[in-house]
């Protein structure tokens, strides 16, 4: 009787062990998510200075500069509805615009020389960086978070606990502008 | 092993650290005492035949061990006085001064140190600016909360964003695995031992006949020790070689230390910025730069990201540049290096 009361107690304290450590790392996961949500914002707020600074120049670029501020628009609803996959998604198509109209910023040699766009295009790769490496750790969490609640013995009480495995912060697959945008080497 | 079994095994191995040092403190110290204050614990008491009729032993003075109170005093108050000044030394010796938004270079690297806070999910440490034309770059701090990287203002020149964010993150790594804390108590221990031996080296006279055992002539009762004055003369010599000796182990001890670590901050600065070559490109170019880091002195070699005695040394690939040296031989760091991003390339 004794020995039975002594394995249940060890058990409980397993179990309240597992449920402390899930508790924790989804309490990172959140938080790691919000680092990701600040530097977003601050994207939103970088675009349309930049676009108002190249704009002049980039006269033949209208196709780039329009897709870059309709991404930003369906991200900004997207992130206010607040589907995870939507969001995903539309963050995604406005990373890679971004990516060609930074690209295409390379082929103007005034634009380059220019003080404030040199200022306005380091703080958007410090801003794109930024939101790379909060992904990065993001993910690294959320891979941690996902991995405690499937390893054997854990999956048996995680779910019943009311635990669910975190989505990872991936480029969707089947976005068009995946590509990576053409740069022409010509000197 | 991950980046917690990594701070785990730090923290265990400053212990181990503190531990080895302290033995030689007290070598040093209760030697001292031993040979020249004639304090010896283990010295039989003297017994007197007192008025209830039986023998006791005499309460005898021992003088007070003032070589093992001055020497455990300046080990840890050395230690502690690193522990508490050490960033703010660092940067005043090397004249570093706070990094600035408005200029270019300086904005391109605050925002850098902060991308790779973020990488590393740490709070970023401040950035400080060294006035000199070298490339080089080191950390200091003793916790992740209140740290500094420093750079020199040749690196921001010479550098790209990436390099300087594999060189930023060199840096981090050094922070995050705690390896300030315990260089910043080896480099500590091993200039008190040196201070210590030399005090010790030098109150050396010949006097090892002046020992507890022919010098306690008061205490003519411990006759049954007689004879063992060639056994005195013995440990003598042994405890002057430990003496002479425990400066270069430590710093043995403390190099093998450094030399590890510096493997391990490229492997996880490679990490986390996922980019193994950005970092082989920037030791490249610091390898270039043979012109000694004047601004930092040698006593703050083991937190830079290279030597900065200039890399002549570091390309001696001898056995003594080995044991003696900081960092590892450039050439080793940057083939671990290679094999990293061919193996992740595959």
């Amino acid at each position: 009787m004794k020995i039975l009361v002594v394995i249940l107690l060890a058990v409980v304290a397993w179990v309240v062990m597992i449920f402390n450590s899930l508790v924790r790392l989804r309490n990172q996961v959140a938080n790691a998510y919000k680092q990701i949500d600040v530097q977003l914002k601050r994207r939103y707020d970088l675009i349309p200075n930049l676009v108002n600074s190249v704009k002049g120049e980039m006269k033949f670029e209208q196709s780039t500069l329009e897709k870059v501020i309709q991404a930003r628009a369906a991200a900004m609803n997207a992130g206010a509805a607040g589907n995870m996959n939507e969001i995903l998604a539309k963050e995604g198509m406005l990373t890679q615009a971004l990516g060609k109209l930074i690209a295409l910023t390379e082929n103007y040699p005034n634009l380059k020389a220019n003080e404030s766009v040199k200022t306005l295009m380091e703080e958007l790769t410090h801003t794109e960086n930024q939101i790379g490496f909060s992904r990065q750790l993001y993910n690294d969490i959320v891979t941690k978070f996902n991995n405690e609640q499937q390893v054997f013995p854990n999956n048996v009480f995680a779910s019943m606990m009311g635990f669910t495995a975190a989505v990872l912060f991936e480029l969707p697959v089947d976005a068009k502008d995946r590509e990576a945008p053409k740069v022409e080497l010509t000197v | 092993m991950n980046i917690y079994e990594q701070q785990a095994r730090n923290r265990r191995m400053t212990w181990a650290v503190m531990f080895v040092f302290v033995v030689f403190f007290l070598v040093i110290g209760l030697g001292f005492d031993f040979f020249y204050l004639s304090f010896s614990p283990a010295k039989s008491p003297d017994y007197k035949w007192n008025v209830a009729g039986y023998y006791e032993a005499a309460v005898t003075s021992q003088p007070v061990p003032y070589g093992t109170i001055i020497a455990l005093l300046i080990g840890f108050g050395m230690v502690a006085n690193s522990m508490v000044n050490g960033a703010g030394m660092v940067l005043r010796s090397t004249m570093a001064r706070r990094a600035v938004s408005t200029d270019e270079k300086e904005r391109r690297f605050l925002n850098v140190v902060e991308e790779m806070a973020t990488a590393a999910g740490m709070p970023p440490p401040t950035a400080y600016v060294v006035p000199d034309p070298d490339i080089n770059a080191f950390a200091a701090g003793i916790n992740p909360q209140n740290s500094v990287i420093a750079v020199t203002e040749g690196l921001l020149s010479s550098l790209n964003r990436e390099e300087l964010q594999a060189v930023v993150a060199h840096e981090m790594s050094h922070i995050k695995n705690y390896d300030m804390r315990l260089m910043t108590v080896a480099a500590a221990l091993m200039g008190a031992i040196a201070l210590l031996s030399d005090l010790a080296g030098r109150s050396m006279r010949p006097r090892y006949g002046g020992s507890s055992y022919s010098g306690s002539s008061s205490r003519s009762s411990s006759g049954g020790r007689k004879g063992g004055g060639l056994a005195a003369i013995v440990m003598f010599v042994v405890w002057i070689a430990l003496v002479m000796l425990a400066p270069l182990v430590s710093r043995l001890l403390a190099m093998a230390i450094s030399r590890e670590r510096e493997y391990l901050a490229d492997a996880s600065g490679a990490e986390l910025t996922r980019n193994p070559l950005a970092l082989i490109s920037a030791l490249e170019k610091i390898r270039g730069a043979v012109t000694p880091t004047s601004a930092i002195n040698n006593g703050v070699a083991h937190m830079c990201i290279t030597d900065p005695r200039g890399s002549l040394i570091e390309e001696k690939l001898g056995l003594a540049a080995d044991l003696f040296a900081t960092h590892p031989p450039m050439e080793k760091r940057i083939l671990a290096l290679k094999v990293m991003a061919y193996q992740a390339g595959n």
